[in-house]
């Protein structure tokens, strides 16, 4: 099995290092070699972050680097750009369609790119959702990560069942069914 | 068969020190280290503690150690120059039970001051370091380390990086092995380093070094995979896989044992193959060695002294182009900042409309360095805030400092500030302190400390009270504010700077991120009455953006109803609602 290499990247806060470790153990569940590099403390903090997830046979380095990222899961437009460089040629990337403006462009040294998703959409594949919007829509801002990852899961790979039950035993048990309802919802949306 | 789940770094090694049958554990929280106790403290098995600082965390693995238990003590790599005190003469008496101090490098400064690497501390301590790859690594390297411990009778330090310490990878688990208490008995010339007795055991400590060495070329954690005899690499720790990811084909020696290393592994190596790189991250610990033994090697004239290594970096190196296709965008930087209702944030507000420089420590309190708050103009390490302000108004005149405060937070205040304290009341320094108690240890991911009342178990205990401690070294004059109360704390730093008595402000008010708090409110602005002028703005919330026409917009997502930003609206537009 050739070696499948995911990025989750986005705005500290998010909870993109969830998300992270659904996938990874996702594909353990499916016996694979599995490798999450995670990102603690300072970059934390409303940062940009990025989090990365490497499954197959045998997995040697925890990072997704340059050029190989099979699927990148971006929770925030700029993110997505920010980490478009690391997609392999035929790469796909999955937006979170939403805007975060960072401090440089909250006190005006710096602007926020227009344009972002089809100036992206020239190189790379791209399929967009906007999660807050689905996410509301289920009656909780705070499930906004499963919708995505439910979204993204047909790029990443393996069946509904295992991914539902990963989702099951990773998050707070009080909020299994809401996680897993927000999982469906992305997962059946329209790509 | 055994068990197979998936372990971050820091849960393995926690893990590696309870299969080994660890009884004590004392830390200090640094990032990258933190989560290893917090792992730690969930086995019943295992007494462990939050210490002041990680001196005082290593003097207690120290006392367990010589009482005949096997005791772990963890700390990021500053932490250690806090600790190397106790460390470098506990390198001389040797242990009791086995010790192992774990030690998180953070190559990259992911969360750090510097980069400086454990191995150079080690070397010169005379300490072995084992350096573990991947997470079951991890976990056989801790045993491993309990092994050579007892065996050597010397502390042993694991290193690991950000890379490793934070990466999940799969473990086998084990069961864990009581080990029984080792005999106490009185030992003058191997426990009270009077010069007598240290003299002698200088010589134990060389005489240790060079067998270790010798014997190193069996240990299990070093290894040899001779492949392709043209070319080869000498490496270790996480530097190993980006060996691996290029050129899985290459001989490879990886040293476990880093310190120090095995020559006779090295003579073998370099005897069969052609070229060989020495690939590691930071210094040129190993390359340096390999170099004065006479071979010749390539090495960081080639590979950078700075951050973390890559797998296109050596890609880069080797044949000249990495694996990318795409370029990388232009995107605004998107720099950590302080969270939608930090307390800091509050306090840093008044002291930019004050215009007043901070003397920095360490903590999410750095961010007030950037713009716009741009409040702190030194950062240099725990505790150094206060200490810095009363070297300025020593050196300057107490007129230089009328326009400064030192600036530290309640962990870092107990860790080392303290001290700093006690020699400003002794000293006579006029200066202002300012505590900024949020009730945690912030940056590092919320651990207790000492004036939180929580143990690391969970337990109830005495919380000291900073304000008492303050007047019980001497200082005359404790005020006690909410940090939320921008006018109060203007009329008392303006009071505090001009007058002529050293002054401690602590103001008060728990970090919006600790678990079990509730922002029944949200801050929003009514666009008819916004005037555009950015006043709000230049508190730096990130709950705070502007519409297309340039009025202010409050995410309700992100705003946790602090009220600050409406201290800063003359014009009344914006309000604090009950969501």
């Amino acid at each position: 099995m050739i070696t499948k290499n995911i990025m989750i990247v986005g705005v500290g806060g998010q909870g993109t290092l969830l998300t992270s470790r659904i996938i990874g153990k996702a594909a353990l569940a499916e016996g694979c070699d599995v490798k999450i590099s995670e990102v603690h403390g300072m970059a934390q903090r409303g940062g940009s972050v990025v989090t990365f997830v490497r499954f197959g046979e045998k997995v040697n380095e925890p990072v997704v680097e340059e050029g190989m990222a099979d699927v990148i899961i971006a929770f925030e437009r700029l993110e997505a750009l920010r980490y478009s460089h690391f997609l392999k040629k035929d790469g796909i990337l999955v937006v979170n369609d939403c805007r975060i403006d960072p401090m440089t462009v909250v006190i005006g040294a710096k602007s926020y790119p227009e344009n972002i998703i089809e100036g992206l959409k020239e190189k790379h594949s791209i399929y967009t959702i906007d999660g807050q919007a689905k996410a509301l829509e289920l009656g909780n801002s705070k499930v906004l990560n499963s919708v995505v990852l439910g979204f993204a899961a047909k790029f990443i790979g393996f069946d509904k069942s295992v991914w539902l039950d990963t989702v099951s035993t990773t998050v707070p048990a009080k909020t299994i069914e809401t996680n897993q309802k927000a999982f469906i919802c992305g997962y059946e949306a329209e790509h | 068969m055994a068990k197979k789940t998936i372990m971050l770094g820091n849960e393995a090694i926690a893990r590696g020190a309870f299969e080994a049958g660890v009884k004590l554990s004392s830390a200090y929280p640094g990032t990258p280290s933190t989560e290893i106790s917090e792992y730690l403290a969930k086995y019943d098995e295992v007494y462990t503690e939050w210490a002041p600082n990680e001196k005082v965390a290593a003097e207690v693995a120290i006392g367990a150690s010589i009482s005949g238990v096997r005791s772990l003590a963890c700390m990021k790599h500053v932490g250690l120059n806090v600790a190397s005190d106790p460390l470098y003469t506990f390198a001389y008496t040797g242990v009791g039970g086995g010790s192992v101090f774990v030690v998180a490098d953070d190559p990259g400064l992911a969360s750090s001051q510097n980069e400086q690497d454990t191995r150079m501390v080690a070397r010169s301590a005379h300490v072995p370091v084992l350096e573990p790859a991947d997470s079951q690594e991890a976990k056989d390297f801790v045993k491993f380390g309990y092994e050579i411990s007892e065996k050597y009778d010397t502390p042993v330090i694991l290193r690991t990086t950000t890379k490793l310490a934070h990466s999940q990878s799969t473990v086998e688990l084990c069961d864990r092995t009581e080990v029984e208490d080792k005999e106490y008995s009185r030992n003058l010339s191997k426990y009270v380093m009077m010069p007598a007795s240290a003299i002698v055991r200088h010589l134990v400590v060389e005489d240790r070094e060079i067998r270790m060495a010798n014997d190193a070329c069996d240990f299990s954690v070093n290894k040899i995979e001779i492949k392709d005899k043209k070319l080869g690499f000498i490496t270790c720790g996480i530097a190993y896989q980006y060996v691996k990811e290029v050129c899985p084909d290459a001989s490879v020696l990886k040293f476990g044992l880093v310190n120090p290393i095995s020559r006779k592994l090295v003579d073998k190596f370099m005897s069969e193959v052609e070229t060989v790189y020495v690939f590691e991250e930071l210094e040129p610990v190993i390359e340096e060695q390999v170099r004065a033994w006479g071979y010749d090697v390539k090495g960081k004239e080639l590979f950078t002294k700075q951050g973390e290594y890559s797998s296109n970096m050596l890609r880069r190196v080797l044949y000249g182009a990495d694996d990318a296709v795409f370029e990388k965008q232009e995107a605004p930087a998107r720099p950590p900042i302080l969270c939608p209702g930090c307390p800091h944030r509050s306090v840093f507000s008044v002291l930019n409309k004050l215009k007043i420089h901070a003397s920095g420590d360490i903590g999410c309190y750095t961010l007030g360095a950037v713009a716009p708050l741009s409040v702190i103009d030194t950062t240099i390490c725990m505790g150094a805030s206060i200490s810095a302000l009363h070297g300025m108004e020593k050196a300057r005149g107490k007129e230089f400092i009328k326009d400064w405060v030192a600036v530290i937070g309640d962990s870092t205040f107990l860790h080392t500030g303290i001290n700093s304290l006690i020699n400003m009341v002794y000293n006579k320094s006029t200066g202002t302190v300012m505590i900024l108690d949020n009730r945690t240890t912030g940056m590092t991911g919320h651990q207790e400390h000492a004036a939180t009342g929580k143990t690391l178990k969970g337990d109830d205990t005495y919380a000291i009270d900073l304000a008492e401690l303050c007047r019980a070294v001497g200082v005359k004059n404790v005020i006690e504010i909410s940090s939320f109360d921008v006018n109060g704390l203007e009329k008392v730093i303006k009071e505090s700077v001009n007058g002529d008595a050293l002054t401690v402000i602590i103001a008060k008010a728990p970090c919006v991120l600790l678990k079990g708090q509730k922002f029944p409110n949200k801050c929003k602005v009514d666009p008819d009455l916004c005037k555009k002028c950015g006043a709000c703005m230049k508190i730096g919330c990130p709950a705070m953006t502007r519409t297309e026409d340039k009025k202010v917009k409050i995410d309700p997502t992100m705003c946790n109803g602090c009220g600050l930003c409406q201290n800063y609206c003359k014009f009344g537009a914006i309000q604090t609602v009950e969501m």
